[in-house]
């Protein structure tokens, strides 16, 4: 079947430069925004000639795309491309299924080196840093509050500097019957606060050396403590429902006023979008509060090896697209993300994007700009993985801080 | 033609001999294998020892899982053979419309897990379902929050396993009242038998078989419900309601430690082995008898 889409393909647009390629693309960017995004991308791909074969896997966040993906590869067919992130792509290197790097030479001859910061090359890059074999679509930033504009008018509140400030402010709504924090605890996301919380009370370097280099003092040290003692405060400015509830229910909360605030990647900008709401005017977009930090997560696709010119050729096609400046506007409007490639204009993008990309400049001159490890951009899954495990577990129950602390070495032990 | 005749049985039964012999037993002996080696993110065939079992044992969230497994097969076995043989005997009064009133208490069975799970999440919710409904009422000191409470929240699976499975329980005993001669009830009528002591002294005693193949069925369910607790708590609170099987995908697909999934399926593979294998020795056994 491939093969003759392949063929046909080729017949029906033989004038085009890039005639012959094809490509099969493996995502779970099926809903709403996510789809409408990559839609622009299949439409370019056609423009140019090329056969997409798209291979949505929808479901778990991610898990049931894992299963195909890993299915696929032991029986050496690997897809072209697949929604792959973090160090986990340094991973399926090392398994020897992703050289001889097919893309390495587009991103030579198009200068990705100049294109993308060093940290985003660094995700991107195979071979010990020597050739690059995936490319990034977006930054997502993780540690952001938002908040309803009118609860917070109306009481009086500002958005909060330090988690001081947060705490006094929840306190004021609790008492006038507004659930502070809209939250739904699930693991996942019991780890987005928890790294958000890390990153303020901890610190840059803190952060760097717990949840990059996973040093094992830093884990189970004093300030570690603080970090448990903040997230129990935390939990008791959520409401009872908040186990198992999906993120984009919390954020509907903020939306209807039923709740302050919430923290989640901006990717809650699409949920408010969606409903109408423009930032500033019906609600405000700022983050939570640490020292000129920035927690990213880059979505990016790796390029795995295939057999056959025209795949190839398609591998090359559709990585010069992702990283094409049309392409990483119009997808990250869309997405609520900012655009991995440093000269895409921002005029378009709307405060909030605006904000995120001025943030990132600073951080990664304050040395603020560090990876979310709850989003699978640092450490390995898991050593990742037992974190999160002991995060959600404190979360949820009224275990100590001190004893998550000890957990939390012993099973960062454990697993690495 | 002779030799075609006598060997067509076997030669139909072939191909599927074959595609169970390798899907299903080569697959376990994989598994096996990958167990005893260091397979991270993709499968590897190089030995490495029983380490992953010693990893396994030493994460408290496999005790959880394990732990949880337990809470949740007795009871869920208890209630579901309880349920079903108190609904069976009741059916079993010769009533009006029995056949309406069965595919009442079966039908659940016709629901996926998923559906099942899903529903009971919104009920079980303290803000949405029971508590708010009992509350809105008037009663409003009343709660039920087992789904979000950790601890209680392995309860909630069995409370929905238990409505899905015992009508299935119940259609399974109803069958073997059904088989037992009306001359032994009649005869124990005559000798004074009261309605109770009919079915404890003489008609329980008499389905044992029933029994035994009600408690496979219930015991493998069991053990490999993993779409339940995916669609009602998901293994939350935090990890308090895990199940192996959830640890399992957990591990396989979602922190590439393939090697230490699979020991963790074999595990479950033992157990169940440990249930079932005596089971079927016996049965297997008993038919030898006969013979």
């Amino acid at each position: 079947m491939k093969k003759i889409i392949a063929i046909f393909a080729m017949v029906l647009a033989p004038t085009f430069s890039y005639a012959g390629s094809s490509a099969e693309v493996l995502h779970w960017w099926t809903s709403g925004g996510e789809a409408k995004a990559l839609k622009v991308l299949k439409d370019d791909f056609a423009a140019k000639g090329g056969a997409w074969t798209d291979m949505p896997v929808a479901g778990g966040g991610g898990d049931a795309a894992m299963q195909t993906l890993k299915a696929r590869i032991v029986a050496n067919d690997a897809p072209a491309a697949a929604q792959i992130k973090g160090p986990t792509i340094q991973a399926y290197d090392r398994e020897g299924v992703v050289a001889p790097y097919n893309i390495d030479a587009v991103a030579k001859a198009e200068g990705w080196d100049k294109l993308l910061s060093k940290q985003v090359a660094s995700h991107m890059k195979c071979d010990d840093g020597k050739a690059y074999c995936a490319a990034p679509v977006n930054i997502h930033r993780i540690d952001w509050f938002w908040a309803n504009k009118k609860v917070l008018d109306s009481n009086g509140i500002k958005m909060p500097k330090s988690w001081d400030e947060f705490n006094a402010a929840a306190d004021k709504l609790q008492a006038k019957g507004i659930i502070p924090l809209a939250h739904g605890s699930q693991p996942w996301q019991d780890a987005t606060v928890f790294e958000a919380v890390a990153l303020g009370i901890g610190g840059n370097d803190f952060y760097r050396k717990a949840f990059v280099e996973a040093d094992a003092a830093t884990l189970g040290g004093p300030v570690m403590v603080k970090i448990f003692d903040q997230m129990r405060k935390l939990k008791n400015y959520t409401d009872p429902g908040s186990p198992g509830r999906d993120w984009n229910v919390a954020t509907a909360m903020v939306m209807e006023g039923k709740a302050g605030f919430q923290i989640m990647g901006d990717w809650a900008k699409g949920e408010f979008a969606a409903a109408g709401l423009n930032p500033d005017v019906d609600y405000y977009c700022g983050t939570t509060p640490s020292d000129n930090g920035y927690l990213y997560n880059v979505d990016s696709f790796i390029f795995f090896k295939v057999e056959g010119q025209d795949k190839v050729e398609g591998q090359k096609l559709l990585a010069s697209l992702m990283m094409g400046q049309d392409f990483q506007k119009v997808f990250n409007i869309y997405k609520g993300s900012i655009p991995a490639r440093l000269d895409v204009p921002m005029d378009d993008f709307d405060i909030c994007a605006k904000k995120s990309n001025k943030d990132l400049n600073t951080a990664a001159k304050k040395g603020g700009l560090l990876p979310s490890f709850a989003h699978g951009m640092t450490l390995e899954l898991g050593v990742k993985g037992a974190i999160q495990d002991v995060v959600t577990e404190h979360f949820n129950s009224d275990m100590s801080s001190q004893d998550a602390v000890t957990k939390l070495s012993a099973a960062v032990m454990a697993a690495s | 033609m002779f030799w075609l005749k006598r060997n067509l049985p076997r030669i139909v039964i072939a191909p599927s001999f074959g595609v169970i012999a390798w899907f299903v037993y080569g697959f376990i002996f994989w598994t096996i294998y990958v167990s005893f080696t260091k397979s991270k993110l993709l499968p590897q065939y190089q030995f490495w020892g029983l380490d992953q079992y010693y990893r396994l044992w030493s994460m408290p969230r496999w005790h959880i899982a394990v732990e949880n497994l337990f809470i949740f097969t007795i009871l869920f076995i208890i209630l579901c053979v309880l349920i079903g043989i108190i609904l069976a005997i009741l059916l079993d009064q010769k009533i009006r419309a029995e056949g309406f009133l069965r595919t009442i208490y079966l039908y659940p069975m016709a629901l996926s897990f998923i559906v099942t799970g899903t529903a009971w999440r919104w009920m079980l919710n303290p803000t949405l379902g029971l508590e708010k409904f009992a509350q809105d009422l008037g009663f409003s000191s009343f709660t039920f929050d087992w789904l979000v409470t950790p601890g209680m929240s392995i309860y909630t699976i069995v409370i929905a396993g238990v409505w899905q499975s015992s009508g299935f329980i119940m259609a399974i005993f109803l069958a073997g009242l059904r088989s037992i001669d009306d001359e032994i009830i009649k005869a124990a009528k005559i000798d004074g038998a009261g309605l109770i002591s009919l079915y404890t002294k003489i008609i329980l005693p008499m389905m044992r078989p029933v029994f035994m193949s009600a408690i496979v069925i219930l015991v493998h369910l069991a053990i490999k419900s993993y779409d339940l607790v995916i669609a009602l708590t998901a293994g939350g609170p935090g990890i308090s309601s895990d199940m192996p099987a959830v640890f399992m995908t957990q591990m396989a697909f979602h922190r590439s430690e393939i090697g230490l999934a699979s020991a963790s399926a074999i595990m479950m593979f033992l157990t169940v082995s440990a249930i079932v294998v005596p089971y079927l020795y016996s049965e297997l056994k008993r038919e030898d008898d006969r013979k």
